[in-house]
């Protein structure tokens, strides 16, 4: 179960012709998809289309209504492959996932899907994970529609602009046989806006109607002689169908003046920062209106020639707003105006920057030095010569006084422990080598830990370590992939690989019950039972099966010291061969998402509950933090005391604490310090409890009064 | 050629249904920074408003730095075109959920003089970085206060964490509050309250830190200075009522005239560090304690502003203080503390409290706690020692609301009385005594230096492995004394090197400042 519930967003799904929708961008996505009669839709979660993910998981009985196949994908490669079943039957699919890491791992199946084409539409949305808050290398999903031929819209970042781009996506793909990609920015998934809605339309045809009446054509399938005719197939026929459809469907729009002597060329998706960076410029409105003219590509590839040709025309020079490199859309344009041999400057990454997010202020500036540079006459005085420069607000010492905060393990995160327990081991055996993996554990990198060398893909973390095999090897590898990975591709590049190689590292497996990162979705290996997947798959029976002689589970990861002789074991045993150790405890998140409802209302309904909790002593707490440097929980901090005789800040524990033990079982294994203690509240106790309570409380407090009688006792001590 | 573009209208200033309002939120991942951006859009709508709300979710959310943005305009039938984030220099309202945020929001360039409304909650939640330094890492409060004071057009900060948490309630609610009493959107307090009410989950709580947090917005016009008390309360002499038996009150009372006695700006000092003494181990202690101390003032002069006395008061009964299995013992059975641990955990009544204490003794410990010739018998044979080790050094979880537990605490606690025969007071006594000695054997040449080697103390806490490495520590900063001695700046020096100390847990920066020191020429000065 996700972390987050769509149940009530997802009746909205349900509303009809005329009504209005208002909603997040993901949502828009999903009403958009049953209302061009989708017939089935898979993915992989990851932000920031994971919500596109819990939105359907949510609305599967919205979408058994209309007889649409939903499938909550092994990978974004499973995704796209599952979208064949588009290629011979005109059912219309989509697939989702996050770009360009799914991108990535979809790359073979969309290579194949796009050089035998495709007969009903097939629409990948893909998240666009780029800029502010990403958690993956920065590239460009544009690459992979050139390299495949795929076409690619980016519409401008609203409601109704997303809803049409879903429609015309379905009718491009059909009538270009291509499949198409449709690009989301991550703030753009997020974005909560409103647009009219139409019907949901069940498809014409389902996949069980395909299943009664099976198809084949030889020519559609990936393999000599048809893959040459497809290559040929894409230039001759599919390209030319796709320009058509864009110019004659008005895909791409033209704002602004019909002519001037300058124009802005931009990525759908910048249209509103372009526009904002207008309006700072005293050029355009708030609802848009400018005299400059824009012209805007829902489509970014293919371009349509004639299109630009004609924008250019009588035009002294063109910017094009083209975020991230490299410029493919520039070079294009360039190219085109080369070869018509016309004389419109064209101009791009002179004024904005080759790489890196187009903010608010570098479409400002860059939009503002472009018109400044093209078209002063255009500006109003005080932008062209401004009064004053800066704000005058020195911010040069608060750099140095501001910490950074980047993401780390949440409170009781059961993946902490883990990594203070390698800490602990490599504070005995030395330092080792260690690779990461894609997840929530790849904060171990980040203090207080920094553990970790390299990341190279979901699922990869063992594989990544696979060289540092050596028979002169003293040391060992350590590598960790997480639950996800592991079933994502980790069984097969990672453990499948390390058996077969004879790799003599030691993977730990980090099973957390959820593909957690992501937002907690289910997978195999979930224990919570799921009324549409089969869940409850244990990863130690999958990693015997794959051959695995050296096994270890460690089915309670707060469990620091077994956490620890169990890695020391497997660094230091003389067996040979992947030695794994799973380490299992429910996402501390999820847990308490499923449980504390439960045990609140169990409280009020008068049952016995025990709730723990850690605090210290703060007048035993000598303010080493030696305990922080092994956790970094959130609710482990820092505080002063009122006490000038201490000079350091002590440890405190806060409200949030959820009493998961990482704390006393580090301070225990650490050897660190009797400062912590466990609290457990016993609500609602029985009459046994309360009858040892008292006894226990009277004779307690007379071996408290005899001391206290005979000693001085200071109030505030 | 010339232009054809038709002079353009005035679109800047345009009226104020032609304004698009912008507003950020900054939060830390887990306030609930959500749920405050869907309120704010929801209020907005609700007065006739168009907004646009978006964030960036994924992994920032946890506990990273994370941010939520809104735009709204008046509904004009048409549609506005929103941006999707923030633009450095034009953003209008900026919320942040915690004081080092509003810092980060300045350095971002979301906050500027001229227009912006910054409204941030003073409390802290210190990141992993402060949190890590051996000594104190956290950053500096009044710096944020000052800079946000003259960067921002308006600025209201109070700690809205506390509010909300004395309601019952999460910060959204108390930002909300605070948002609505600062007037910076056109709205009226009731749709605020209409919005929170809609969202259907802790209404009633919600509501009430939303009151108190407007309520505070409104009645308190400059409320800078409230958040940076960095809870340094001064001590006032005799604070603390002091009780016991009429013999033990007695010496007490002779105990506190001595301290009277003392020039008047050793006093406050000595006094607390006199309490902390007796409270650790009797009258006597507490006599021995202003003996050491009588030794300072001796050597001091109100020129110095009695410098070197203060930081013998503070020191001295810290370094008698040390923590020995007793004083833990003794300090987790007492009254005050299940009192303590009570109120932290917010025990209610009807329900029964349980408590595990984590103890992991060593040999070390073992022997420490023994008469000092039993200890440093069983120390000097080491496979004794090694033998005796494995039986006792292991993790041990003890229950102290047992009467079993309890009572085994509570009878080391005991062993008080005759702490001053067993090993470790031996011990620690001859590390203190060499110490002192040390540093007063500097006041004659250079004074501040022996400040500063009193100062040093400071490097010696924790238990077991932290405490040996802060040992180590506090030697090796003590062993640039004959390097720096006779320097004009020797006294710098040495508060560098412990400075650096504290700066990481193995002393790898120290390290390299005495590499420094060891590099120093002749002094210039001297």
């Amino acid at each position: 179960m996700a972390e987050r519930s769509f149940a009530k967003e997802v009746e909205k799904l349900r509303l009809g012709a005329g009504e209005e929708f208002s909603g997040e961008g993901i949502l828009a996505i999903t009403k958009a998809l049953l209302q061009c009669g989708v017939g089935y839709v898979g993915g992989y979660q990851g932000a920031p289309i994971s919500h596109l993910m819990d939105v359907l998981a949510d609305a599967q009985d919205i979408l058994g209504e209309l007889g649409v196949h939903f499938e909550a994908s092994a990978s974004e490669a499973t995704a796209t492959a599952m979208l064949a079943a588009s290629v011979h039957y005109p059912i219309r699919g989509a697939a989702t996932f996050k770009s360009t890491v799914g991108t990535n791992v979809a790359s073979d199946a969309l290579a194949n899907l796009a050089s035998g084409g495709v007969t009903g539409g097939a629409l990948i949305i893909v998240g666009e994970d780029y800029g502010e808050g990403s958690s993956i290398m920065q590239e460009r999903s544009h690459a992979f529609a050139m390299k495949s031929q795929v076409w690619l819209l980016d519409p401008r970042p609203n409601l109704p602009s997303i809803v049409k781009a879903v429609e015309d996506g379905f009718e491009l793909s059909e009538i270009s046989n291509t499949p198409v990609m449709l690009q989301v920015r991550i703030r753009c998934c997020h974005v909560h806006g409103h647009f009219i809605a139409k019907d949901n339309k069940r498809p014409p045809m389902t996949v069980a109607d395909a299943l009664d009446a099976p198809r084949r054509d030889t020519g559609r399938i990936v393999l000599p002689p048809a893959s040459f005719l497809h290559e040929k197939e894409k230039v001759q026929k599919r390209w030319p169908a796709a320009v058509d459809f864009i110019r004659n469907n008005k895909i791409n729009e033209f704002f602004g003046s019909d002519h001037g002597s300058v124009g802005v060329v931009m990525q759908g998706g910048m249209y509103n920062a372009v526009i904002r960076a207008l309006q700072r410029l005293g050029l355009a409105d708030i609802y848009g209106d400018t005299d400059v003219p824009l012209y805007v590509l829902n489509a970014v590839y293919p371009l349509i020639d004639d299109e630009f040709l004609s924008f250019c025309e009588g035009k002294q020079a063109v910017l094009v707003v083209e975020e991230g490199q490299p410029n493919y859309i520039e070079q294009a344009f360039a190219s085109m105006l080369h070869k018509a041999g016309r004389g419109a400057r064209l101009v791009g990454k002179e004024y904005l920057p080759m790489a890196g997010e187009y903010t608010g202020q570098i479409m400002l500036d860059g939009i503002g030095s472009f018109l400044r540079a093209e078209a002063p006459h255009l500006l109003p005085g005080e932008v062209r010569a401004p009064n004053k420069v800066g704000d005058g607000v020195d911010t040069a010492d608060l750099i140095n006084v501001v910490p950074g905060r980047p993401p780390g393990f949440c409170i009781g995160c059961p993946e902490r422990p883990i990594f203070a327990a390698t800490k602990l081991v490599e504070q005995e055996l030395g330092k080792h080598h260690i690779a990461s993996d894609i997840g929530c554990h790849l904060f171990s990198i980040m203090p207080p830990f920094e553990l970790g060398a390299t990341t190279m893909g979901y699922g990869l973390g063992p594989a990544s370590a696979s060289a540092f095999n050596s028979p002169e090897a003293k040391r060992r590898s350590i590598s960790f992939v997480g639950d996800g990975g592991f079933w994502h591709n980790g069984l097969t590049s990672s453990i499948g690989n390390a058996v077969f190689n004879k790799n003599d590292g030691v993977i730990v497996i980090v099973d957390n019950f959820y593909s957690a990162a992501t937002g907690g979705q289910d997978i195999l290996s979930s224990r919570a039972g799921n009324k549409t997947k089969s869940t409850k798959h244990p990863i130690t029976e999958a990693v015997k099966g794959m051959g695995v002689k050296w096994l270890r589970h460690v089915d309670r990861t707060y469990d620091v010291g077994k956490m620890q002789d169990t890695l020391r074991e497997a660094l230091t045993t003389e067996e040979k061969g992947p030695k794994v150790i799973v380490a299992s405890s429910e996402c501390m998140l999820n847990r308490q998402r499923r449980e504390k409802p439960l045990i609140d209302k169990a409280i009020k309904g008068g049952e016995r509950v025990v709730k723990p909790k850690f605090g210290v002593d703060e007048d035993i707490c000598t303010g080493d933090h030696a305990c922080m440097r092994l956790s970094g929980c959130p609710s482990l901090s820092v505080k002063s005391l009122d006490d000038p005789l201490r000079d350091d800040p002590v440890a405190s524990i806060d409200q949030n604490c959820v009493g998961c033990g990482n704390c006393g079982e580090v301070a225990d294994a650490a050897v660190l310090c009797p400062s912590f203690y466990r609290a457990d509240v016993v609500h609602n106790p029985g009459r046994w409890d309360r009858f040892v309570e008292t006894a226990r409380r009277a004779a307690i407090g007379l071996l408290q009064r005899r001391r206290e009688s005979r000693r001085l006792t200071f109030a505030d001590a | 050629m010339l232009d054809a573009i038709p002079p353009l209208r005035a679109r800047r200033g345009a009226a104020d249904d032609e304004r698009v309002i912008k507003l950020a939120v900054l939060a830390v991942g887990g306030q609930g920074g959500g749920v405050l951006a869907d309120w704010i859009t929801d209020v907005a709508e609700r007065n006739g408003y168009v907004a646009q709300s978006t964030s960036v979710a994924g992994v920032a959310q946890r506990t990273g730095a994370t941010i939520y943005y809104i735009e709204m305009a008046r509904h004009t039938g048409r549609l506005p075109v929103f941006a999707l984030s923030p633009a450095q220099g034009d953003v209008d309202i900026l919320i942040a959920a915690e004081l080092m945020e509003a810092g980060r929001a300045i350095i971002r360039g979301f906050v500027t003089p001229e227009r912006t409304t910054l409204i941030a909650s003073s409390h802290r939640i210190a990141a992993v970085s402060e949190k890590i330094e051996p000594g104190d890492g956290r950053a500096s409060s009044s710096k944020v206060h000052a800079t946000a004071e003259a960067a921002s057009k308006r600025f209201i900060a109070f700690d809205m964490e506390r509010i909300a948490a004395e309601n019952g309630s999460m910060i959204s609610a108390s930002l909300l509050g605070a948002l609505a009493g600062s007037d910076a959107l056109p709205f009226t307090r009731e749709t605020y309250e209409q919005a929170i009410g809609a969202g259907g989950r802790g209404v009633k709580a919600s509501l009430a830190a939303f009151g108190a947090a407007y309520d505070r917005t409104r009645g308190t016009p400059a409320p800078a200075q409230s958040a940076i008390l960095h809870n340094v309360v001064e001590p006032t002499p005799n604070a603390g009522s002091v009780s016991g038996p009429e013999a033990l009150m007695q010496g007490w009372q002779q105990l506190s005239a001595r301290v009277v006695a003392l020039p008047e700006p050793v006093r406050d000092m000595a006094l607390l560090g006199l309490r902390k003494v007796v409270d650790y181990q009797d009258i006597a202690y507490g006599g021995e304690y202003l003996d050491r101390l009588d030794k300072a003032v001796a050597l001091d002069n109100v020129g110095h502003a009695y410098a070197l006395s203060i930081a013998a008061a503070k020191h001295l009964a810290n370094a008698l203080c040390y923590d020995d299995m007793i004083r833990v013992a003794d300090l987790k059975t007492r009254s005050t503390r299940d009192r303590r641990v009570r109120r932290e955990v917010g025990v209610k009544p009807g329900s029964i409290l349980q408590v595990t204490e984590y103890f992991h003794p060593r040999i070390e410990e073992f022997c420490g706690t023994l008469p000092a010739g039993l200890g440093k018998y069983i120390e000097n044979r080491p496979k004794l020692a090694a033998f005796l080790d494995r039986r006792i050094n292991h993790g041990r979880r003890i229950r102290t609301d047992s009467l079993a537990g309890f009572a085994a605490l509570w009878f080391i606690g005991g062993l008080r009385r005759w702490r001053r025969s067993l090993l470790r007071h031996k011990v620690e006594i001859a590390h203190l005594d060499r110490w002192y000695a040390l540093a007063l054997s500097y006041v004659p040449r250079d004074y501040a230096l022996a400040v500063e080697i009193l100062n040093c103390r400071r490097l010696i806490k924790g238990y077991s492995d932290t405490h040996v490495r802060a040992q180590s520590k506090f030697d090796r900063v003590l062993s640039a004394l004959d390097l720096v001695k006779g320097r004009a700046d020797a006294a710098d020096w040495l508060r560098r090197l412990r400075e650096m100390a504290l700066k990481d847990e193995k002393g790898d920066m120290l390290d390299g400042a005495l590499k420094t020191v060891a590099t120093l020429g002749p002094d210039p000065m001297g």
